[in-house]
């Protein structure tokens, strides 16, 4: 059965970008735009992994991320943070809050597929 | 009437019971446990309330009405000045100055001549004053014993000689119990405490026996009074007075520090100089109470004995005698025996210590007939002189008595002797905080202001009395009328009081300043000036040491302590001396200027500062410093406190730079943490859309399979994205020209009509895109303002193309109007879109923050439009802002001012 990845970003041609980019590689793919509709379609959908943007409306990805950390029913989900912001404090903070990998804008398609799949398949 | 056998027990035990309270402070002060609290040192300034407090107020009362009051508002008004009195106490103690003769002597270089001219006069103004309290204590016993009683005593003995010989062995007892070095007399201080209690408490009794015991209260007593003939003008204060109430105040508040026993008991027996701040206020309540009986009691009086001769300053007595109450009259009579007594015994140790120190012992020492320079121990000697001293000055006064008898000379004699004191003003206060204040002025101006007070005021109360030919009262002396001793120079109409004091304090002070400024100090006069006025600043000694140099030998130096003040007390200085500089034994002190000073400051303790420098000089071989000299090392000092100060300065004007440095320093910090903030946020606000440009175009071209559809959609967003961030790119490095102030401006009048007109038209097709409606409201003309046109035209396209972005398709409507008002243009650009909340209102104007936020209607901006719009408007002097609210659409405007009218 094919893994679900939920991309969760509130810029409208990433989300088409990376939706595109998921579907080819064979993901069940659910999109959503703000930290809110993110948590309702972790729990409508039932995603294996998670592609989190952090700067967002309404709930920012940390937020979302903490949500999630906190439920024990989601143990084994795995979340990937997306951020435009480099700073190492902002990679120190989402490791810090339970994300699996934190990827920074612009990211490599390549790499980003790679890291998916790994730890997909780990 | 009362046995006179009773009176003289009753007596007999008072006096004993206030020896034990003396033996008692003194026991303890030797026991190092000084019960000298603040309470006991404000008690015993009431030492000033004599018996002519006692017996004299209600006296004056029945005769002048309030202005009795002055002799106690002019205390209360000196101690207020308290830092003046603590300056003294502090000068007296740096100096262990015994009395106000040698204060004065001790400032003007030491001087001999002038600590017996300050004795002299204190002697002869204070005697008569004695004598009134004899008279006050016989007059009293007369009362109570009555005329039946008379004869009790053989006549060869009057009662008077036998109070003041009591007086004199009582005095001795007190005060001459050993010599110390300090002058302090603990026991005394208690016991004159004590007696201010028992004063107090025996007038406060009488005035309620009287006020409401005979009369019913207050407001009846007064009643009476003012609908009695004669009397209704005690109550009121008479305004044509004023000039003597003045007089009276000046003159009392400098009694109450110069009158001997006053600066005995003020200055010199304040073992702490904290204890003045209780003094300050409660000294003046003690005159409160000790006064409000006083009206009451005259009004009493003359109420009571209407039509009857009594004395009226005998009231006191009279009245509970008069109702049979003789408890209440021996209390009383004790009372003022109280305030005899105190004023008597305290006086009688001032003026005699200064009569010892500053008479009697310079004048020993210099003549060698007696020997006393060589003899071993002179303790015993001094407190000789003292006790002959204290002796003579009350015979002194009882003959002053009897000589006086009822006599006018007797009247308002404590007013004279305040007029006496009130010279010693001018040197002290000069000598305390004017350094160029001489030797020569100081007795210049007491010996002026002294002659005026004898010829003014002493003189007259003796011719008054017959001594002396009233001619020069009369007629002015040698029939001369400008020297009419009571109108001197036509200087008439006022009271003799006034008129004495302002006349001797003017001949005083104008002399002491005239020859003070003519006249040159020596070289011990300018150190002790500088001494004396920074008293507060000469922390450390070493000005002090430096001001003597010659040689000198311990074994002398040690010798003259010994014999002056006994070896037991010598050798016990010298040994806390020697531990004050951490030494263990005195005898190997160094014989420096330091030491030398020690046992001058000891001495000066026994015999007073002018003979103590005499005596040291006698054994030191001392080089003379020139008046130059000692003047360049005051001024060193001071250059080296100038020196400090110009340090302390420089001090603070570091740590001030220091705060402002650690402030930048913080505003830098916030500014880099804004920058770092700003980075980041541009950062992101370019990566966003790098990354949908890197992942679409990395998808493209590797995966040529990509369906066209896919294909066109993608590479449009691409486009779209590379605009955007060429926008973004573009705005941010407008906003940071903005921002630093580099931006071009051409600034030139324009109008703003056109300017609106002509972004209405470049946006157009954007709305006809959009099918939103946009209508201007705009005049043909108006002002032109000043401005620069491109950046207008750009705040108003980023103002048309906002509200096109926000409001709906179809049913959305923009209006553009343009207003001229008063002093500036008014363009608004108002939407029908969604609104904003009052949060927004705000943020929208910060950068990166944009209205809006769900994606399907995610702005296509950058977030920096507004914010660069709103630099632009206020670089022209205008506003930019938005009135709003959610659903109701929102309304952008800006103001251009018009340029200001000719």
């Amino acid at each position: 059965m094919a893994k679900k990845i939920l991309i969760v970003d509130d810029e409208p041609n990433i989300v088409i970008s990376l939706e595109f980019l998921m579907k080819k590689e064979g993901f069940d793919v659910a999109v959503a735009g703000d930290g809110e509709e993110a948590l309702a379609k972790v729990a409508a959908f039932g995603p294996d992994l998670v592609l989190l943007d952090v700067m967002m409306p309404k709930k920012s990805g940390f937020e979302v991320c903490e949500a999630l950390r906190a439920d024990p029913a989601r143990g084994g989900l795995l979340i990937v943070m997306l951020t435009a912001k480099g700073r190492d404090t902002e990679v120190a903070k989402g490791i810090a809050l339970g994300a699996d990998a934190y990827v920074t804008k612009p990211f490599s398609t390549k790499e980003l597929v790679a890291k998916v799949k790994g730890m997909l398949a780990a | 009437m009362l046995s006179p056998g009773l009176i003289l027990l009753v007596s007999a035990a008072y006096m004993g019971l206030l020896f034990a309270v003396a033996r008692f402070g003194d026991a303890r002060a030797d026991a190092g446990r000084s019960i000298i609290t603040a309470n006991v040192y404000a008690l015993s300034l009431a030492v000033y309330c004599t018996s002519w407090t006692f017996y004299g107020s209600v006296g004056r009362a029945t005769s002048g009405g309030l202005s009795f009051l002055t002799i106690y508002i002019g205390p209360t008004l000196m101690l207020l000045f308290a830092g003046v009195i603590v300056k003294m106490i502090r000068i007296a103690k740096t100096q262990r100055l015994t009395s106000i003769a040698d204060f004065i002597a001790a400032r003007y270089g030491k001087s001999q001549l002038l600590a017996g001219l300050v004795t002299v006069i204190a002697v002869i103004g204070i005697v008569p004053y004695i004598a009134l309290q004899l008279k006050a204590v016989a007059a009293s016993l007369d009362v109570l014993i009555g005329k039946e009683g008379a004869g009790y005593l053989p006549a060869m003995f009057d009662s008077t000689l036998i109070i003041a010989a009591l007086l004199a062995l009582f005095t001795i007892l007190f005060g001459t119990r050993h010599l110390d070095a300090t002058e302090r007399h603990e026991g005394m201080v208690a016991a004159v405490a004590f007696e201010s209690v028992v004063k107090l408490v025996a007038f406060v009794a009488v005035g309620l026996f009287v006020t409401y015991g005979m009369f019913g209260g207050f407001a009846e007593l007064f009643q009476r009074a003012a609908a009695t003939p004669g009397l209704e003008r005690l109550l009121q204060l008479d305004s044509a007075k004023a000039g003597t109430w003045a007089a009276l105040i000046l003159l009392s508040g400098l009694a109450i520090i110069f009158l001997p026993r006053q600066f005995q008991i003020i200055v010199v027996e304040n073992v702490d100089e904290s204890h003045l701040r209780r003094a300050v206020w409660l000294f003046p309540l003690y005159l409160v109470l000790i006064n409000i009986f006083v009206l009451p009691l005259a009004l009493g009086g003359l109420l009571h004995f209407q039509g009857q001769t009594f004395n009226p300053d005998t009231f006191v007595l009279t009245l509970p005698l008069a109702r049979g109450a003789e408890t209440l009259a021996l209390l009383v009579f004790i009372g003022g025996l109280s305030a005899a007594t105190g004023m008597v015994i305290v006086e009688t140790i001032a003026l005699s210590t200064m009569v010892c120190n500053d008479l009697v012992m310079p004048w020993l020492l210099r003549t060698r007939r007696f020997g006393v320079a060589e003899r071993e121990d002179l303790s015993g000697l001094l407190l000789g002189i003292r006790r002959v001293a204290i002796v003579a000055i009350l015979l002194l006064g009882y003959i002053y008595f009897r000589a006086a008898g009822e006599a006018y000379a007797l009247v308002g004699i404590g007013l004279i002797s305040f007029a006496a004191v009130a010279q010693f003003a001018p040197a002290v206060f000069g000598g305390m905080y004017w350094k160029q204040g001489t030797h020569a002025g100081a007795v210049a101006g007491l010996l002026g202001g002294f002659a005026v007070w004898l010829y003014t005021l002493l003189l007259p109360s003796f011719a008054k009395s017959g001594w002396i030919d009233k001619g020069f009262v009369e007629n002015g002396l040698f029939g001369i009328g400008a020297l009419k001793a009571q109108a001197l120079f036509g200087l008439a109409g006022l009271d003799e009081i006034s008129h004495s004091l302002w006349w001797s304090l003017f001949v005083n002070i104008g002399l002491y300043v005239a020859v003070s400024l003519w006249s040159r100090p020596d070289a011990v006069e300018a150190g002790q000036a500088e001494r004396f006025v920074d008293v507060f600043k000469h922390a450390g000694r070493g000005t002090d040491a430096r001001l003597w140099r010659g040689t000198a030998s311990a074994e002398e130096l040690v010798g003259l302590l010994d014999r002056f003040l006994g070896r037991p007390r010598a050798r016990q200085q010298l040994a806390n001396y020697a531990a004050g500089r951490g030494l263990d034994d005195w005898r190997s002190l160094p014989v420096d200027a330091e030491f030398v000073r020690f046992a001058e400051t000891q001495l000066s303790g026994a015999i007073g500062s002018a003979s103590a420098r005499v005596m040291v000089a006698s054994v030191a071989k001392e080089e003379d410093l020139g008046l130059d000299e000692v003047l360049d090392i005051l001024d060193e000092a001071t250059q080296v406190r100038a020196y400090s100060r110009e340090l302390e300065a420089k001090q603070q004007e570091l740590e001030a730079a220091t705060a402002e440095l650690r402030e930048a320093n913080e505003r830098l910090r916030e500014l880099d943490r804004m920058k770092d903030d700003f980075i980041s946020t541009v950062t992101h606000e370019l990566r966003t859309p790098l990354t949908s440009i890197r992942a679409l175009s990395e998808m493209l071209h590797e995966d040529p399979e990509i369906d066209v559809d896919d294909r066109t959609r993608f590479l449009g967003i691409i486009v779209n994205e590379a605009e955007r961030l060429t926008r973004l790119i573009n705005q941010i490095l407008d906003m940071a020209k903005l921002e630093s102030g580099r931006a071009e401006w051409t600034t030139g009048e324009v109008d703003v009509a056109a300017i609106v007109r002509e972004a209405m038209d470049s946006v157009g097709q954007l709305f006809r895109d959009k099918a939103v409606a946009l209508e201007g409201e705009i005049p043909d003309s108006v002002p032109a303002v000043l401005a620069d046109r491109d950046r207008l035209t750009q705040v108003m396209i980023n103002l048309l193309s906002n509200a096109v972005k926000f409001v709906a398709g179809g049913s959305g409507r923009v209006k553009v109007r343009v207003v001229a008002g008063e002093r500036a243009l008014r363009v608004e650009v108002i939407d029908n879109g969604p609104g904003l909340t009052p949060e927004e209102c705000v943020v929208i104007f910060e950068k990166f923050r944009q209205g809006g936020n769900t994606m399907t209607d995610k702005p296509q901006g950058t977030g920096l439009g507004l914010p660069i719009s709103r630099q632009i408007v206020e670089y022209f002097g205008g506003n930019l802002w938005v009135e709003s609210s959610p659903g109701a659409g929102a309304t952008f405007v800006f103001t251009v001012p018009l340029p200001a009218h000719e």
